[in-house]
């Protein structure tokens, strides 16, 4: 344990944090923008620098570790001025087109440049001018947006372990992209969205087939349908509807999806889901009530049963559907119908 | 799996063995290579170059279902080295004598010839995995999908019993489901031969204790028949009517034709389902289901963690959840038990299943549970076999290499294997309705060697006519020597091009596993 002052709050926290984690346990807030508690900090971005007395400069609280005694301000005059600098170094030549921008609402940098009252960068700087990437079927990239937070390159190659992505050239130029500054389809990219889901601000966007802001969204946490894995992620909900969704920090994903997961729930609300039951008619599907249809199958069940016994029915029951599912139907062949043939595709 | 999913960064070798993990797994494969970062080994055995082979310390191109040759070769340099794990064998394990006899004439040698790769790979995989502190095997279908699949599933345990790499943390067996509920559907006792928890519905004690829990006089004592068996019984007219819940036979099964027939044949056919799929448009009935954000319920993972799954909107048109549909048919049947929430089957589900009987939806708000869990205190289980087996002692099975059921000859000259590709998923009812996975992948397609492409005067996109003794179909070559020359790859995914129309639906005699991974084929340029 080691003794720490944060804001005059005086505490103990465990060895072997940093200042951004012991203060986090105490409910201190300090804004990060390249920090992801996955990864090793590297302090790049600089936004969550605090005072430590008789340290002679700010010091970044994602990678300075709490030592015994330290007596820490996070809201000083000084760190104060520090932000706003390192903020307005970041909408200099930042595209401010946050009316129409997709992230408005969930942008780290809007939300920030909000609180300590940045409206420009003052610095008439130079913008970017890069091409905007929309190869990829699923997002797009759009460099002029990216603060170079290095979030999305270090989940792709650390997290990911694709490595598809990386900084190229060096100074004003550096950007963001795919080796030989090729287009991201024409590259190993997987397509799993794990970059797109950690960038904090407008630059790596999925690509909505609808619109939607950040505050018409309800999250609801499921588990993936797909594979076997059970990625846990959260639906974005607007209007009955999904329209996005977001990987969850915790076992057994740790954030991560793949492109199934992340894109690919768009069967959702496709024309072509069945919206009646169905009953065949000289031949023909035909659609039909509910009671009708169920009424059928009762009536089958019954003439069967009694013409041929419980071993003449068999249930193909679904390694897609829930466990509760999957237990009504064992029950209702077993204990309703008299027989054992139940089975579902697992082998396959 | 006998270990969750992040005990594999702690491990340090890993052998990966017919799971094409990064494609198939995309989130374990990631984890993989988390791993391979911090140190960890890695050893790939797969007749595809995958993704992970190109990360391998160690990486075997073996032929399609030859993996036992493998194993037993492994366990050959093993014994003859010393590398096994003396105590563990004395203590925790039976019938030892049976495997040193099987693997005693079986050198490296021997298996090179078979699965036609470098004898000295063997060794330094055999070595590699035997000296590790905490080994791990993860498999899939590679080698489960055979005539062989329940020898190759026991040689698995023979290896890991062998080097002691079982029951601790970041050491063991690591199976991957397939479909997402893969281990739920078996946990809850979809399954000819068990209730829930895998309680065999053949003992009379366990019929009991359902029976009077559901409150029915009696249950059959009689094993049911598996899918392969009904598909059959329906084709002779034995099985009347077929009720088949979220899956679709018509692409996922082999021998496509034989399947049709057997659907064609059933007398009643109820389908329920989300889209209209190849197996629907045969039904009698279809009735509309709710999909997975338009209900509650729990799925269980690979790693045996019981989840949960949210209601997020409202189900399209009529369609309801596939519990409702059940429970609705059950009262119209007159078994009148009803429930309002899913949470209320999860309990009852609890109250007769020893390994789920400590889970309950408030458990499982904040995270979810690994079984087994017996009772409401009880934090989960990570790893299986910690100290000790569930039948007691592991018991060593000799095991003889044999050849897959269909081996090429001068008709059919090639061996076909399938499989699943990262942007599409299972028979497409969900992936092919979305836009830019099919644009990543639009259609099937079948993998060919250049050295063989270019004798058969095959270019990359040309339409090449595949046949096997059970059908034809025609597809896109993709020319990559990702395979070998004598082998070739199609994934099964689609309707069009279907690579069931050609698999054989030979069968493992233990668990009725079809030979999806293996069969012979002829090649033509379809002009
Ligand atoms: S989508 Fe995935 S693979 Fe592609 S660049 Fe982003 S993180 Fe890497
Ligand atoms: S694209 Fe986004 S995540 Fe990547 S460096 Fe730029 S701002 Fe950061
Ligand atoms: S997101 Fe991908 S890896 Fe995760 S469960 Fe879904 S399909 Fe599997």
């Amino acid at each position: 344990m080691v003794n720490l002052t944060i804001n005059g709050i005086q505490f103990q926290a465990e060895t072997g944090l940093t200042i951004l984690q012991a203060a986090r346990t105490q409910g201190i807030y300090i804004p990060t923008l390249c920090h992801d508690e996955r990864l090793v900090a590297h302090g790049a971005c600089r936004i969550c620098v605090v005072e430590v007395k008789g340290a002679r400069a700010l010091m970044p609280s994602c990678s300075t570790p709490a030592a015994e005694g330290m007596v820490i301000e996070t809201q000083s005059p000084t760190v104060v001025e520090a932000r706003k600098e390192i903020l307005r170094l970041m909408i200099e030549n930042h595209p401010l087109d946050c009316l129409t921008c997709e992230k408005s609402g969930n942008c780290t940098l809007q939300n920030l440049c909000y609180e300590y009252d940045i409206k420009e960068g003052g610095f008439n700087g130079k913008k970017k001018n890069y091409p905007i990437d929309d190869s990829n079927p699923f997002f797009t990239y759009d460099p002029n947006k990216c603060i170079l937070c290095g979030r999305c390159v270090r989940v792709d190659n650390e997290l990911q372990c694709t490595g598809a992505i990386n900084f190229i050239e060096r100074g004003f130029n550096t950007h963001v992209g795919v080796a030989g500054d090729r287009e991201f389809d024409n590259s190993v990219c997987v397509s799993c969205g794990n970059c797109v889901s950690v960038c904090p601000v407008g630059a790596l966007m999925q690509k909505q087939p609808e619109k939607f802001r950040y505050w018409d969204i309800e999250k609801v946490r499921t588990t993936c349908s797909y594979c076997g894995v059970g990625c846990q992620m959260d639906l974005l909900v607007k209007n009955n509807k999904v329209v996005g969704v977001e990987p969850v920090d915790m076992e057994p994903n740790n954030g991560l999806l793949c492109v199934k997961g992340k894109f690919g729930y768009k069967f959702l609300n496709h024309p072509d889901r069945l919206r009646t039951p169905l009953i065949r008619k000289d031949g023909v599907l035909k659609e039909a009530s509910w009671d009708e249809a169920m009424n059928l199958i009762a009536s089958k069940i019954k003439d069967f049963k009694k013409e041929s016994g419980p071993e003449a029915f068999g249930a193909l029951s679904s390694a897609r559907c829930t466990n509760e599912e999957n237990y009504l139907m064992q029950k209702l062949f077993r204990a309703v119908i008299g027989t054992n043939n139940v089975d579902h595709c697992a082998r396959l | 799996m006998t270990n969750g999913i992040n005990e594999l960064l702690g491990s340090d070798v890993i052998l990966v063995i017919g799971s094409n993990t990064t494609e198939n797994h995309p989130v374990i494969g990631s984890k993989i290579r988390q791993a391979l970062k911090l140190g960890t080994k890695l050893i790939v055995a797969d007749p595809r170059k995958i993704e992970l082979s190109n990360d391998a310390d160690t990486y075997l191109q073996i032929r399609p279902g030859t993996n036992i040759a493998l194993v037993n070769a492994m366990m050959h340099v093993i014994l003859k080295e010393g590398l096994e794990n003396k105590e563990f064998i004395k203590e925790r394990t039976e019938n030892f004598e049976k495997l040193e006899d099987a693997v005693k004439d079986f050198t490296p040698e021997k298996a090179a010839e078979i699965c036609e790769v470098d004898p000295e790979d063997i060794r330094k995989a055999a070595r590699l995995y035997a000296k590790a502190e905490r080994g791990s095997i993860v498999y899939c279908m590679g080698i489960t999908q055979h005539t062989s699949g329940t020898n190759n599933v026991m040689s698995m345990a023979n290896l890991a019993m062998l080097c002691g790499q079982i029951g601790r943390e970041s050491t063991g067996v690591n199976p991957l489901r397939g479909q997402n509920n893969v281990q739920g559907a078996c946990d809850m006792g979809a399954l000819p031969g068990t209730y829930t928890g895998y309680q065999p519905v053949i003992k009379p004690e366990v019929a009991e204790k359902f029976a009077k829990a559901w409150g029915v006089e009696e249950l059959s004592l009689k094993a049911g028949r598996t899918v392969s068996d009904m598909l059959n019984a329906a084709a002779h007219g034995d099985i009347k009517m077929l009720y088949i819940m979220g899956e679709n036979p018509m692409i996922s099964d082999p021998d496509l034709t034989h399947v049709k027939h057997a659907l064609e044949h059933t007398e009643f056919l109820v389908v329920q389902d989300i889209f209209l799929t190849e197996t629907a448009e045969l039904a009698d009935v279809v009735l509309p289901a709710a999909a997975f954000a338009e209900k509650d319920g729990t799925f269980s993972n690979t790693e045996r963690r019981v989840q949960r799954v949210r209601k997020a909107i409202d189900a399209p048109g009529l369609a309801k959840a596939d519990w409702v549909i059940l429970m609705e048919l059950m009262n119209k049947l007159g078994y009148s038990k009803t429930y309002n929430n899913p949470s209320e089957i999860f309990e009852e589900i609890a109250s007769l299943t020893p390994s789920y009987a400590g889970i309950d939806y408030a458990r499982l708000e904040e995270k979810g549970i690994q079984w087994p869990c017996p009772n409401k205190e009880h934090p989960g289980t990570s790893y299986l076999h910690k100290g000790v087996f569930a039948r007691g002692k592991g018991m060593f099975m000799g095991i003889d290499y044999k050849y897959p059921a269909e081996m090429p000859d001068e008709e059919y000259p090639m061996t076909l294997t399938t499989g699943r590709v990262l942007y599409q998923y299972h028979t497409r009812t969900m992936t092919g309705k979305v836009e830019g996975l099919n644009k990543k992948v639009p259609e099937s397609y079948v993998e060919i060697n250049p050295d063989t492409a270019s004798k058969l005067g095959i270019g990359n996109g040309d339409k090449v006519k595949v046949s096997s003794r059970r059908g034809t179909i025609t597809v896109k070559a993709k020319v990559s020597d990702i395979v070998e020359e004598s082998v070739v790859f199609i994934p099964f995914h689609f309707a069009e091009g279907a690579a069931n129309m050609l698999t054989n639906a030979a069968l493992d005699p233990g668990c009725k596993i079809p030979e999806y991974k293996v069969c012979a084929v002829n090649l033509e340029k379809a002009v």
